[in-house]
This record gives C-alpha cells, structure tokens and sequence, in this order.
C-alpha cells in the first residue's frame, strides 16, 4: 500500500448529475437490506427488554416461551456467551444482572420464525428488582465536566475576560434556549444478520448490517468478542438511512453476535422495532444552552458565552459537543464555551445528524436575531458586522469563509430587503405572516486511515473501497470521482462498497464520506496510472491511502451557509405552516448536484421538522420515551413540506481535498430550526425559545 | 407465532352470534387499528371474525337521508357528492384524518370504534386502566399533551381518536346497531361514553354488538356545517382539538338550530350544549361565539399539558363559525 498527497483532479463527470448508479437495483426492490440477504436456514431473534430503569434481573422464566411453538432457545445473562471487554458499557449486554436503563435488552428468543420470536419474547418472564433512578434533564442536575466532548474536542474554552467585557458592553443579552431529546429514525430500522463458521481451524463471523460503517463495526466488536479484526466480515451493500444513529454498533448488533455463537452455526436475524429503536439504537441528548452576548456601540461583539447543560447515559458517555460552532462562529475579542453532563439512567445518547452543531447553532441563531432586534440593526447585517478575518478560536485564516456570500446572495433571492423591521407587521387573511434568518456552519472533515484499491478489468476499472452508501448517493459520487481521477468514463467504472473484505474506510459520518473515502480513491487511481500507465493489462492494481499535505496547519477548514424561512402563524389556532424556506450553502465543489441537493433539501427539511414537530417525550417516572412510534413522534409529513429550496456558491477548495469538495451531508439541518423560530417571532412577536415550536406557544 | 382463529362469515347474524358467544372473539373491520393493537399485544383476541366483507357497503337514500353501510371506506364516504353537499362536517372531518392509504383501508364503523392514541395504552409496559382495568392511570400525572379537559377521570383521563364521530354529533347521525337479541338504534351522541370509573368501555356497546349501518338525517343545519381540526404537523395527525359546527340561520341572520362539537377534549365527542344555548335565537357574531364557547369551558378542567387547549378550542370554535358565516369573517374586518 502507498501512501500519498494526491494532486488536484479535473473535474470531467464531477460537477454533472450522473443518475444514481443504484437506482434502478432500488426502485426495483432487488437491494437487498440487512436481513433480506438470503442466508441458509436462518433463526430469527427478537429482543425482550428491561421495564425497570435501574436494578437488576433476579430471575428470568423461559418456560413458556419455549414450550411456544417454534421457539428454539431464549438466552440470557446466564448463559450468554462471555464477552472478552466490557468497558463499553453500552454493548457489553447479558454480561451480569445489571439493569441500566429501561428498555435494555435483558434477553434474546430465538426461533423459526419471526412471529415465534416475538410471541415467545412475549412469554419470557423477567422478575426484575427496581431501585432508585434519575431521568429528567433538568437545570440543577448534578453534573461534571466531561474530559472531551465529542469527537475529541476541548470540554471549555476561555479567552479573554467575558464578564468584564459584559460589564462594559453597550447592550448584553442574557438568555437560555433549550431543545429535546430527539430520535433519528431512519427509514430502514436496525437491522442484523450473523452467523459464525469455521475458517482454517478458526472462528469467523459474519454480519450483513444496516451500519453507516461496516469497519467501525468489525473493530468495535472482535475485542468485545475476544476474536482478530480479520475474523469478522461485515457486508452493508445497502442501508435504508442512518442519520448518525448507525453510526456506531448498537447494543443489537452484539445481540445478534453473541445469539448467533449458540446456534451452532445457524445464522440469527435481528430486526430492531421502531418502538425499540427509542431505546436502543441512539438519539440526541436533549440540551440547554445559556447565552450571554454583549456587544459594542455598532453592534459588535465583545463577548461572547455559551454554556451548555446536557446528559449522558450511566452506561456509557456520549458528550454532544453543542457549543462547539459557538467557537468559531463570530468575531469576539472575549469567549467563553463549557459542557456539562448529567448522568442519567437512560438509553445511551449518540450521533444524530450534525450533533453539537444542530442543537449548539439553534441557540446561537436565535440569541443573534434577538441581539439584533436589541441593537436595532437588521439581523443579516449584524452576522456581516461579526463576520470574523480569521478563525476566532484557531487564529488561522479561513481556507474560505462563505458565510457573508450565502447570506448576501439568500436576502436577494428570498426578497429580503422588502421585509418591514417590526414584528408582527403583516398578516395575510387567517395568518400572520414573518420571515427569518439564520446561519449555518459545519467543519470540514477528512478521516485519516482510508485506502481504496483500483484494479484493471477487462472492462474498465474496479474501484474498491469498505465505505456505506447509507442513501445519499455516494455510490454516485465516487463512481464520479473515480472516473474522472483516472480519466475515463463512468461506465468504466465498477465501484464495490460496504465490506470490511475491501480496504479500510472511515464511518458515514460527520460529513467527511465523500471528503475521506474520495481522497482515497483518488490518491489509488493516481498511484495506479503511476504504476500501471493508463493502457493497462487486466488484473493489475494498486492500493493507496491519502496524505494530507500541511494545509490543516495553515487553514481553518469549515462549510456556511445562510437558511431563510418564511413562517405563517395562524391567528386563531396558532398553527404553524412554513411555505418557503431557501438554504444558500457554500460547501465547496458539488460533486452530483442531484444527490447534494437532496442532502441539503433533506437537512433543511429535518430541521424544519425540527423547529416544528419533532421530541422524544421522556417520561421521568419510568425512564423511557413514551413516544415511541411515528404516530407520536412526528416527523414532517408530505403537507408540511412547501417551497423548500437550496443553492450553493460555485466554488471549489482543492486545499482540502483532490476533488474540491467539502462536505454536505450536515449543514442542511444547522441554522434551519432557528430560522423558522426567527420568522415566527418576526409573524407574531412571540420568542420561543424551546424547540419544538407548537401551536399553543402562539394562541392568542 | 400466536395461533388465533380468523372466521369470515357472510351473513351479519353469524357474526353477532360468533363474537357475542366467545368473549376472546372481536370483530375485524380494515383492521387499521386492530390489527396494530394484535402486533403491540394491546388486544390479545383468540379469534377475529371479519366484517369486513359483510354486504354491509351501501351507500344509498334512505328514509329522507342517507343509509351509510358499516363497511363503507372512509375515502368513499368522503368522497360522495351527497355527503359533500348535504353532510360537508363529513367529508371534511374525514379527509382531515389519517392519511390516503388508511381511509382507503378504514371502515366507517371501525372508524367509530378506534381506540385511544394515549401512549400509555399503547405501551404495554406502563399501568393503563383501559387497557388492564385496575393496574392506574399513567397518563394523569404523565404525558399529558393530548389529555382530555372536559368529563375526564378519574379512571382514565384520554380522549376519544375519531374525527368522524364529531362530525356526527353534529348532523344527529343514528348509529345502527345489531346484537344477539337484535337491532337498535343508538343516537352518534350516545355511542361514546364518558369513563367514569371504567375505563374500559370505550361505547356503550356490548360485547357482540355489531355496527351495520349509519343513518343521516337530512336537515340544514347539517347542509351548512364544517370541521376545523387543530394540529402540529399539517396532515396525518390526531386533533389537538377539533370543532364540528352545524347552523340553520333564519333570512334575519338569527340562528334557528345549530349544532356544536368537540373533539379532542373528552373521552367521547363533546356536543357543546351550553354554547349552543347562549347562541340559538341570536344574530351571530364572533364575540358571541366566542362568549358562548366560553359558557361551555366554564366546566373545563384543565390539568398539565393541557392548559392551552381552552383557549385553542374556543378560537377554533370561532374560526369554525367564520368559515360558515361569511358576515362574520367581514365583521372582523
Ligand atoms: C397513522 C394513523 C393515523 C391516523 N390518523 C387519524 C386521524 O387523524 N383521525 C382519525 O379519526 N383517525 C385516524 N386514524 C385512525 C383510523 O381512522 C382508524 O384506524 C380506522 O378508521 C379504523 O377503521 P378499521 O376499519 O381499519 O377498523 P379496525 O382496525 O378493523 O377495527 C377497529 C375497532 O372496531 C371494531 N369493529 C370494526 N368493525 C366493526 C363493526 N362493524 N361493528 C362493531 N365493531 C367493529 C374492531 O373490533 C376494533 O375494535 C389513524 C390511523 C393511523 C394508523
Ligand atoms: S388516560 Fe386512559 S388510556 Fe391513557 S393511561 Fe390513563 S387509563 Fe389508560
């Protein structure tokens, strides 16, 4: 494998809206998801849960349950096959008679078939001791200091002296914003199949999983499993959705490994409920984020505080890093960011869909068009004023700050400049109606460790790479890149994904796929027409990983954009309808404008959904989220969805990548909810400023 | 796998007589509802006995009005010109529910006979009179958002799901019923029940009881009548609250008859008596009805998540009334 900073690539298919390579396989159902694969003689698992929110399982009676038709084993603590690790506390299940929180997996029943499995589930007695829990965020949780919030970043900043510059502000605003616990819910539900064999006189396991990263799965779990990396493989060739929540391995997924090594071989499929997935499968943490702001005579900030309240889960830590775009996000000479955590016993909280940035930059977008009402200055012309020359926390100079461009170019496009000041200043008919703006942000990432492998066919090129098409159209988009890096066509190309039997690949994650993986593949094909010369014999290959140079010491890398909202409120119910949003984005080079405007059209719809809709009610006297179906978790539906459009700047940025590109999969959803809070405080003069906003906050 | 029977006779009696005979039998109608309930063990029944097939499907002129057969689809009963012009509360309450999909699936009696949406029912796990008689109320002192204001408890504090069966009241439908010992007629107003102490009985049905037809009388105050439904999302979504109006107004602009219901604030549709009262024999304005529906939720208990759903019920009362009476909406001009 060679190792190198791959060189700028021309951009010949990329750029243009190549039709998804896999869209005929989908529309035509012959994808195959994770436990559609056909396997021989399959045992079906379905999960029973705890329904205490601490103690521990004293008996589990598996009489009736297997005296059920079709019911073939039920394990459990007792006799579940030993894991190696524990210390993920999360995944380390039927390990001991621990009960962390309610609607942990406590038992699997394995059957013949689906319906056995979860009649038998119904049938297995768990007698369970409940002892005293806490699950309610609240302000006055007790809570600590994380070491890192997530990924890895610094838990508090502090620069410059924010209550001094508070003190000697003009006007300082003082406000707390709070938003909920939320489920990701992807269309596809968790999914599983696994199976162990034998390979040269050693054990193996197999999974097809429903994973944004089938090589984060393998590594998670050989340790846990007391196995080598090698003696997994996990296949992913198709996932229904992620949005972060499958992200990582899921306690499920280890269900399924541990119930598949007592089957003697017979492959356990696992399909995790949608009520289930309230449980077990991650979810943002809800947060409270305090702000202070002060700013000078002309509306410049001076000082800038963001504090944040949120909780984890006892069995594992997930630290949401939602101040962390507060870091970077305007100019202040004073600026001040802490996380705390809560320790609750509840469901472990993980990744969904821009975590840090979702919630952090709601708080943020609404104490800015609060602080502009409050300066009297018009609330796309204070985010100019506070436009940083270098990033404010890294004092490095942004590769490309986008920011005033995206906002410039939306007021024009949306009709800004006729939009009267005053809250409250115009009603259509039955509705007041407003508009509202807000920023967006989200940091460009590139994954380190990604190889991908090119190898000449009689027919063109196979590109390999262990990355997850989760449904965005990456399969798309680097059939382009590759095409274009070793300069043939799209049809040449025959690009494999999702199996760990093909080269490393970072996780589906943080924005970074196209960036990570496509630098990868690019870095291969180059070192191949190095190797090979571009007329090669077939079966010729080369793999290769790709270096960055020293760009991330000289720039700041980070992805704008500017989310406008037209909000109507109606006067006697309160209802809100959201006819026309526009997101302006500047993320770099668009690599397939059809799969990157369904990425950015989708984040905008799911913060809309977010502003509007979405909240996992957690019931603190049992521990768990009672809304646990679409019917009570609401999503947007169809009719909420208007005149809902996203642009982006034409650019490119090959400091950061070969390809130019930056990253999209994220920033649709960042600013969004603020923006339509911003437009309904500008319909109806009422600040809410905890999501969702529901129609009785507006009754009159 | 669970074994139960599943049983399609064709003729009603047959099905009275298999349900009212085994107390583990239910009957099935598109199944919309139940058969959720089956998959969540809500209802845990040894044999379904589909209606669904019964030829109980007209939809035809009847003793001045219109006989609506129990197994009629919430589409096509939605869709009926004369429903549209004479019944319009119908249509629009129908069409304001589920989604496409569902009223295509839904039958018109099994519609009735929904069940609550409270989380707590639906969730096996937590206590839930309704669903296990004597085992508490978890959504008193719980989630309470979609909790009932008006005859509530103390068994049980939810509100009845249907759309339709405010629409109804409204227009003084008859529901047509038969059971083992034969037909009767019971008024829409009197099929749900408020819970009292038993939480259980959803209807004042008895088990075997079998909804065969919906009878509505023509009349103009029915002609004149609309559904306002308030809701987070913009489709697909239960009332917060909702309001059947119905009104008969003299060439004065007086109202001679009218008819206003409520749903989403109790465990059955709650006909507005009170504000009824305070606005026949009056010419109509929005302050009226706004005094009026005011009347009515002086009886309004509120309690923990629902203390905006007075305020909501009465605007959308008012709102209700401007949609029907044009003078009304210029009045607010
Ligand atoms: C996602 C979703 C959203 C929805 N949104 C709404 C909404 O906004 N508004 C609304 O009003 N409804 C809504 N519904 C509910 C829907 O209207 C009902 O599920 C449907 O009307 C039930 O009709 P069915 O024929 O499928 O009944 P089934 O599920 O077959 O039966 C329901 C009940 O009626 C009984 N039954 C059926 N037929 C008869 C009969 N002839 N005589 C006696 N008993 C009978 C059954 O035993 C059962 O107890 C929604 C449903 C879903 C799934
Ligand atoms: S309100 Fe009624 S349905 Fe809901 S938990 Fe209480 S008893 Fe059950």
């Amino acid at each position: 494998m060679t190792e190198l900073v791959p060189s700028p690539v021309e951009p010949k298919a990329i750029g243009t809206a190549l039709p998804r390579v896999d869209g005929v396989e989908k529309v035509t159902g012959r994808a195959a998801y994770a436990v559609e694969h056909p396997v021989d003689r399959p045992l079906f698992a379905w999960l029973v849960t705890s329904t205490v929110a601490r103690g521990r399982v004293v008996a589990v009676d598996r009489s009736e349950a297997l005296a059920h038709p079709g019911v073939v084993s039920v394990v459990d603590h007792t006799d579940a096959p030993r894991l190696a690790q524990t210390d993920n506390g999360e995944l380390a299940i039927l390990q001991d008679d621990a009960v962390g929180f309610r609607g942990q997996i406590v038992a699997v029943v394995l059957a013949e078939s689906s319906e056995a499995a979860r009649e038998g589930a119904r049938l297995v007695r768990v007698e369970q001791e409940a002892e005293p829990f806490e699950a309610e965020l609240r302000e006055d949780n007790a809570s600590y200091r994380p070491e890192k919030v997530n990924p890895a970043m610094e838990t508090d900043t502090d620069q410059g002296d924010v209550d001094t510059a508070l003190g000697t502000a003009t006007t300082v605003l003082e406000q707390t914003y709070r938003t909920p616990y939320e489920h990701n819910n992807p269309l596809e539900p968790h999914a599983t199949t696994a199976w162990w064999s034998e390979e040269d006189g050693r054990e193996r396991l197999t999974l097809f999983d429903s994973s944004q990263g089938v090589h984060g799965v393998a590594t998670a779990l050989a340790p846990m499993l007391g196995i080598d990396r090698e003696q997994i493989r996990v296949m992913a060739p198709f996932v229904g959705g992620g949005f972060g929540s499958k992200g990582e391995a899921h306690a499920h997924v280890m269900a399924a490994a541990l119930a598949a090594r007592t089957t003697g071989g017979r492959p356990v499929r696992l399909a995790v409920t949608r009520q289930q997935m309230f449980s077990l499968t991650g979810y943002r943490t809800a947060t409270i984020s305090k702000f202070r702001l002060g700013t000078d005579d002309d509306g410049r900030l001076t000082a800038i505080e963001h504090r944040v309240q949120e909780q984890t889960s006892r069995l594992r830590e997930f630290a949401e890093q939602t101040a962390s775009p507060t870091r970077m996000m305007y100019a202040a000479p004073n600026r001040r960011t802490s996380h705390r955590l809560a320790v609750l016993d509840v469901a472990v909280p993980s990744w969904m869909r821009a975590p840090g940035e979702m919630p952090g930059m709601f708080a943020h977008e609404v104490a800015m068009d609060e602080l502009a009402e409050a300066c009297g200055l018009d609330p796309v012309e204070l985010r100019r004023r506070n436009d940083p020359d270098v990033d404010p926390e890294e004092g490095l100079p942004f590769d490309r700050r986008g920011l005033v461009e995206c906002l410039d170019r939306g007021a024009e496009r949306f009709g800004w400049a006729s939009r009267p000041r005053a809250p409250r200043s115009t009603a259509d008919g039955e509705w007041w109606v407003g508009t509202g703006v807000a920023s967006a942000t989200y940091p460009a990432m590139r994954q380190p460790g990604n190889v991908a492998r090119v190898e000449s066919t009689d027919t063109g090129f196979a590109v390999s790479i262990g990355a997850v098409d989760i449904g965005t159209g990456a399969r798309t988009a680097l059939t382009q890149i590759a095409a274009d890096a070793l300069g043939v066509g799209t049809d040449d190309i025959d690009l494999r994904l999702g199996d760990t039997a093909l080269p490393m690949a970072s996780v589906a994650g943080g924005s970074s796929g196209t960036s990570s993986w496509g630098s990868a593949i690019v870095a291969a094909a180059q070192q191949f027409l190095a190797d090979h010369g571009d007329r090669p014999d077939p079966g010729l290959w080369t793999e290769a990983s790709a270096l960055r140079g020293d760009e991330a010491d000289r720039f700041s890398f980070h992805s704008f954009g500017a989310v406008f909202a037209e909000v109507h409120v109606h006067r006697y119910t309160g209802e809100l309808r959201v006819p026309r949003m526009l997101g302006v984005y500047s993320v770099g080079r668009v690599v397939n404008p059809t799969t990157a405007r369904s990425q950015l059209v989708g984040g905008l719809v799911m913060g809309m959904s977010a502003a509007l809709f979405e909240e996992s009610v957690r019931d603190p006297r049992f521990g768990h989220v009672v809304t646990q179906d679409l019917a009570t978790y609401h999503v947007a539906a169809h009719a909420d969805v208007a005149g809902i459009e996203a642009e982006w700047l034409d650019e490119s940025t090959t400091t950061f990548t070969p390809m130019g590109s930056r990253g999209i999969g994220e920033i649709g959803i960042v600013g969004t909810a603020a923006a339509v809070a911003n437009a309904a405080y500008h319909a109806t003069g009422v600040r809410v400023r905890d999501l969702p906003l529901t129609a009785d906050a507006f009754l009159e | 796998m669970r074994e139960l029977a599943y049983l399609r006779p064709s003729d009603p009696a047959d099905a009275v007589s298999l349900v009212a005979n085994d107390p583990d039998a239910r009957f099935l109608g598109g199944g919309t509802n139940l058969v959720d309930h089956l998959k969540l063990g809500v209802a845990t029944p040894g044999t379904l006995v589909d209606v669904s097939h019964l030829p109980l499907d007209a939809l035809e002129e009847h003793d001045g009005g219109l006989l609506v057969g129990a197994n009629v689809r919430n589409s096509d009963l939605a869709a009926d010109r004369r429903v549209r012009t004479g019944w319009p509360v119908l249509s629009r309450a129908l069409l304001s529910g589920a989604s496409g999909q569902i009223r295509n699936q839904a039958t018109t009696a099994g519609n009735l006979l929904q069940r609550t949406r409270c989380v707590y029912f639906l969730d096996v796990t937590t206590p839930c009179n309704k669903r296990e008689p004597g085992s508490g109320c978890s959504a008193a002192e719980g989630y309470g958002r979609y909790n009932a204001i008006l005859g509530a408890g103390p068994a049980c504090v939810t509100v009845h799901p249907s759309d339709l069966a405010v629409g109804l009241v409204a227009v003084d439908a008859t529901v047509v019923v038969l059971g083992p010992d034969g037909e009767r007629r019971v008024p829409a107003a009197d099929l749900h029940r408020l819970p009292g102490d038993d939480a259980a009985r959803d209807t004042v049905l008895g088990h075997g009881e079998l909804i065969t037809a919906v009878e509505l009388p023509r009349s103009a105050h029915a002609r004149t009548s609309t559904y306002v439904k308030v809701r987070d999302r913009a489709s697909f979504a239960f009332a917060l609250v909702s309001v059947a109006v119905a009104i008969d107004r003299a060439e004065d602009g007086t109202v001679r008859d009218l008819r206003i219901v409520w749903g989403g604030v109790a465990h059955k549709p709650w006909r507005a008596t009170r504000a009824e009262d305070a606005l026949r024999g009056r010419p109509l304005t929005e302050a009226g009805v706004r005094d009026a529906a005011e009347a009515e939720l002086d009886q309004a208990r509120p309690t923990a998540g629902t203390e905006y759903k007075p305020a909501m019920v009465r605007n959308a009362t008012a709102l209700a009334f401007r949609r029907l009476v044009p003078d009304l909406a210029e009045e607010a001009r």
